[in-house]
């Protein structure tokens, strides 16, 4: 009897990249729900103009390179880079500010760079760097969590659209009224016109142990994160490094100085630190490629981002530590290559 | 203003320092453009580039004198990793230096061989063994195909085969 | 019998479905004699054996068809009684690949008759004469590398510890573990007496995890022996920790280098199959006839382990488990992961055949359509080796040699676990597979151009030194004659007295 050959091994694949992906999406899910609850529908809004836009530069890039288009479309990788760019940028917002962010993302950061798997920056952070540069002021209106007892004036998902496509609010609502500081923007500006921390830590916005509604959006996240630990999308390294890189020298500045260092607990759950920890850093591209190399790179990113946070001119850093050790990564990785078995 | 200019400057300064230090303090490798040249190079000694070997060509070609597709045992593959590694466009090989290429072996006749010894002292790598009233024999291991011992032997006995794999 | 668990957790590695639970049900199938036989004259690693039986000659069973002549090869005997059919060339499976070799093709006549039993049956005392006996008695590594193992026994190095490998990590294998449950004495045995050869101080029977009635039978069994230096290491179920050389760091802490065998740093790996037909050689005088062999899969009607006669056509193994059962997509030779695929089922079993998984459709690989690598480093952190296969794979498509080198292209040992673990669903164990072969080639070339190099650099130098010699003579020469009358003449004496010496000797030459 004669039968087909094959090359080995003939075990089935037990990981893909759409799976992946997929598990990312999932893995965000209560946290963007979170994120609409407490900041209305606008993060919808503008993640599905992120991911609508990402697919169409995606599919023209592809085909302005010639390559085939099916299997990179439907991989995910796109949406993923949408939905990390949605929670980046303000929930009220004019529809171009996501797509621009996404097309940038998509075009230069990925596909400039070679495609999926080549590029060495996180293509949603650059997208995001390049509208924080270019478009500081929309991307700075925050608006204030849904919270009870805020005199926060509600925008329905009609006015929000209705504010993304043409610019224009409902009559008696002012954007000024509506957008607020965020917290990691509170204690910047609080420290430094010399205010004590516990001073700026009494505001209505703030909470339990940082922002309100961000610390539940922030909890959400390390939710997800845990799921894809758990499940084996990522690994220990890189998340755990970053929190300690953070952390640690928060905790003891804040040891030192209380009144003039935010506490631990506000590094942790404020800005991007847990979704960069979980989401951002360990996007394995633009990631070092050892476990030895995951660990500099991981707590290079939180060492920086503190640095940025409490010394820096923007009061989150997450986006600029990511890409600075994205361009450090092929140091690290000639100098974390592994000992061969059985070689010197 | 002030500041700047004198943090900048110390910063100027201080790498150059560096730069100069590393520069006088590192051993220098010996020539490493000619050793790199060299070893792209197939090695077989040929000459056909017109150097006495693959050294001094190697030397030629870091210098700038000569052409980087002068060796016809390398073909265009070695003309391409030169252009590669020198930066310099890749051009076309020069086919009418030789046709040595590293798949032949010399083979002597050895009903015509007369033993002249001529052929010997010519062979780049000592492939050719024999002593004078002789006949002479080819090492095959050894033997690079280089096609210098053809135009020294008196009767026409060396011929260029197929190599073994 | 110590038991104990090492401390080390393996490197890379994967943990992989077994499929195993189908085989280990059943007992080990016995008294299964084919219709023909196909004994390759090359089964073990080492030159091939020369046969000293013709077309037409009745053999018995146990005797030997082809001998060994050479140091590093093992004889082959006939399994079960029949008539010589032919000599032929076939193709035979062997470690890595199908290769077309030599064979015997033995009808058999179904009696099994035996060889009357011979004189020097008993073990012989002198350790050349052991080894020798082994060889003669065809015994190679059963664990699929097919080592001669009188070649491994003979190892010059002092051993530092003796090895069993009872390990058995590839899926779908179980014919060590069965082996291990049924026959623990005889592989205590054999290892003792491996053990003795090597006058080795320590002897480790190392076995996974999962297979605690394999563990329990051999601890049993060490114990009853009463020798103090048996271990048992219990070792996680952790692919590919069975391999030599990740069995040994596993053991020892030691690596074994590169270019190295185990047995040259002092470990001598043996096979708990190999140890058993050692047991079967020595006690009962009986060469390797048969072995155990898994045969799996969805595709057969009853997987189970079966002694097979060494020689045995695949198809008439799987006819003898009940035949194909539904539609067979693959026929492996091995386990699923460094298995390979057989074009057709007439191939032999040679020594070195543990497994056939007679594969359906749903149980093996089917997708083959490749991604781009998006640098998850999975492949690196699986690697036994810790080699970081994707910069190799980079390497391999760019045949860049250097390289290759660099990133230790070599110390691959193709146990596909990157492969597997792949988000993007690149071969990178083919790919390394046919780069081994052109980084082979790019070696001998490099090798060839930096030897070509050195002979040229004597030659210019000695060239020089000649000239330099030759011009320093004549120059003197030239410098006395010149100057001195009486020079001139003693010169042209030498030259008159040089012809003469000559001519006189070129006449007694004639």
């Amino acid at each position: 009897m004669k039968f087909a050959v094959a090359p080995g091994p003939h075990t089935a694949p037990i990981a893909s990249v759409p799976l992946t992906m997929r598990r990312v999406l999932y893995a965000l899910t209560p946290a963007a729900l979170a994120h609409v609850w407490f900041f209305g529908s606008g993060f919808a809004i503008n993640f599905f103009v992120a991911a609508v836009t990402a697919l169409v530069a995606e599919a023209a890039v592809l085909m302005l390179r010639r390559r085939p288009t099916r299997v990179p479309l439907r991989d995910g990788s796109a949406i993923v880079t949408a939905a990390l760019l949605a929670f980046a940028i303000p929930p009220l917002t004019p529809w171009w500010i996501p797509a621009f962010g996404a097309a940038t993302a998509i075009v230069v950061a990925k596909h400039m760079y070679g495609g999926l798997g080549r590029n060495l920056f996180n293509p949603a952070m650059v997208g995001y760097v390049v509208l924080l540069v270019s478009f500081p002021a929309e991307l700075t209106q925050w608006i204030p969590p849904r919270m009870g007892d805020l005199d926060y004036e509600h925008l329905g998902f009609l006015a929000h659209l209705v504010y993304s496509l043409t610019g224009t609010l409902p009559p008696d609502f002012t954007i000024d009224a509506l957008t607020r500081a965020t917290p990691l923007d509170l204690v910047k500006e609080g420290l430094r016109s010399a205010q004590t921390y516990t001073e700026i830590r009494a505001g209505s916005l703030f909470g339990g142990v940082a922002g309100r509604g961000w610390e539940w959006i922030n909890s959400f996240i390390a939710l997800g994160g845990l799921y894809l630990l758990y499940t084996g999308t990522i690994r220990w390294h890189i998340p755990i490094m970053l929190l300690a890189g953070l952390l640690v020298p928060a905790t003891l500045l804040w040891l030192i100085d209380a009144d003039s260092f935010a506490t631990p607990g506000f590094h942790l759950f404020s800005g991007a630190t847990l979704l960069g920890a979980f989401f951002i850093a360990t996007d394995p591209v633009s990631a070092a490629e050892s476990d030895r190399g995951r660990l500099i790179y991981g707590a290079g990113i939180g060492l920086l981002t503190y640095c940025i946070r409490t010394w820096g001119g923007y009061p989150d850093g997450m986006a600029f530590s990511v890409l600075l050790m994205n361009s450090a990564v092929p140091l690290i990785d000639r100098y974390t290559r592994p000992r061969i078995y059985g070689r010197d | 203003m002030l500041i700047g200019t004198v943090v900048l400057a110390g910063l100027a300064l201080g790498l150059c320092a560096v730069l100069v230090l590393t520069d006088r303090l590192l051993p220098a490798g010996k020539d490493p453009v000619t050793d790199r040249i060299e070893s792209l190079l197939p090695r077989i000694q040929c000459a056909q580039c017109g150097y006495a070997g693959c050294r001094p060509y190697a030397r030629a070609i870091a210098a700038g004198e000569a052409d980087i597709n002068r060796c016809p045992p390398g073909g265009e593959e070695t003309v391409r990793q030169l252009a590669e590694l020198l930066g310099r466009e890749a051009v076309a090989l020069d086919t009418t230096l030789g046709s040595a290429n590293m798949n032949r072996v010399a083979r002597i006749d050895e009903h015509n061989c007369i033993g002249c010894n001529r052929c010997v002292p010519v062979c780049p790598v000592d492939a050719i063994v024999g002593v004078q009233q002789t006949i002479h024999a080819v090492i095959a291991a050894h033997c690079t195909g280089c096609e210098l011992c053809l135009a020294h032997c008196p009767v026409d006995c060396i011929d260029l085969v197929a190599r073994d794999a | 019998m110590l038991e104990y668990t090492p401390d080390r957790r393996p490197t890379g590695g994967l943990r992989l479905p077994a499929h195993k639970e189908a085989s280990v049900a059943q007992p080990i199938a016995r008294g299964f004699v084919p219709r023909t036989l196909i004994l390759a004259l090359q089964q073990h690693q080492g030159p091939a054996t020369t046969p000293v039986v013709s077309p037409g000659d009745r053999v018995l069973k146990g005797q030997v068809v082809a001998r060994a002549r050479a140091l590093r090869s093992a004889a082959v005997h006939a399994s079960t009684s029949g008539h010589v059919r032919t000599i032929e060339d076939r193709l035979v499976p062997s470690v890595h690949a199908v290769h077309r070799t030599r064979c015997i093709v033995i009808d058999t006549d179904g009696k099994d008759e035996p060889l009357p039993p011979g004189k020097g049956a008993r073990w012989p005392q002198d350790p050349e004469r052991q080894l020798k006996r082994i060889r003669d008695g065809g015994i190679v590594g059963l664990g699929g590398g097919v080592f001669p193992t009188a070649e491994k026994l003979g190892a010059h190095t002092p051993c530092k510890a003796l090895i069993i490998n009872g390990v058995e990590c590839e899926p779908y294998i179980s014919c060590d573990d069965v082996l291990m449950r049924e026959e623990a004495e005889g592989i205590i045995d054999g290892a003792l007496i491996m053990r003795d050869i090597l006058s080795a101080p320590e002897c480790i029977v190392a076995i996974e995890r999962d297979k605690p009635q394999a563990i329990e039978a051999i601890l049993e069994a060490g114990r009853a022996s009463g020798d103090a230096s048996l271990k048992l290491a219990d070792i996680p179920t952790i692919y590919p920790t069975g391999g030599e050389r990740q069995l040994v760091e596993m053991l020892t802490g030691e690596e074994v280098p590169s270019t190295h065998y185990p047995s040259e740093i002092g470990y001598i790996c043996q096979n708990v199959g190999t140890a058993f037909a050692l047991h079967r050689l020595v006690r009962a005088g009986q060469p390797l006839l048969s072995r155990i062999v898994t045969v799996a899969g969805d595709g057969v009607a009853r997987p189970q382990n079966v002694d097979t006669p060494i020689g045995t056509p695949i198809g008439e193994l799987i006819e003898f488990c009940g035949g194909y059962r539904g539609e067979v997509d693959r026929l492996i030779l091995g386990g699923s992961m460094m298995g390979y695929a057989l074009p057709n089922d007439e191939m032999p079993i040679t020594k070195g055949g543990n497994c056939i998984i007679v594969a359906a459709r749903s149980e093996v690989r089917q997708d083959f359509s490749e991604r781009y690598c998006i640098r998850c480093g999975n492949c690196g952190t699986a690697c036994p080796a810790r080699l970081l296969p994707q910069e190799l794979l980079r390497a391999a498509r760019s045949d860049d040699h250097e390289m290759l080198d660099e990133f230790g292209l070599t110390d691959c040992i193709e146990c596909g676990c990157c492969d597997v673990i792949c988000p993007s669903q690149i071969p990178l164990t083919e790919v390394f597979r046919n780069a081994k072969f052109a980084h082979a080639r790019y070696q001998r070339q490099h090798v060839f151009s930096a030897e070509t190099q050195q002979r040229y650099r004597r030659h210019q130098e000695r060239q020089r030194a000649d000239a330099r010699r030759g011009k320093d003579l004549q120059d003197n020469l030239r410098h006395e004659v010149e100057t001195d009358e009486a020079a001139r003449q003693r010169a042209i004496e030498a030259a008159i007295k040089r012809a003469r010496q000559r001519r006189s000797h070129d006449a007694d030459q004639d």
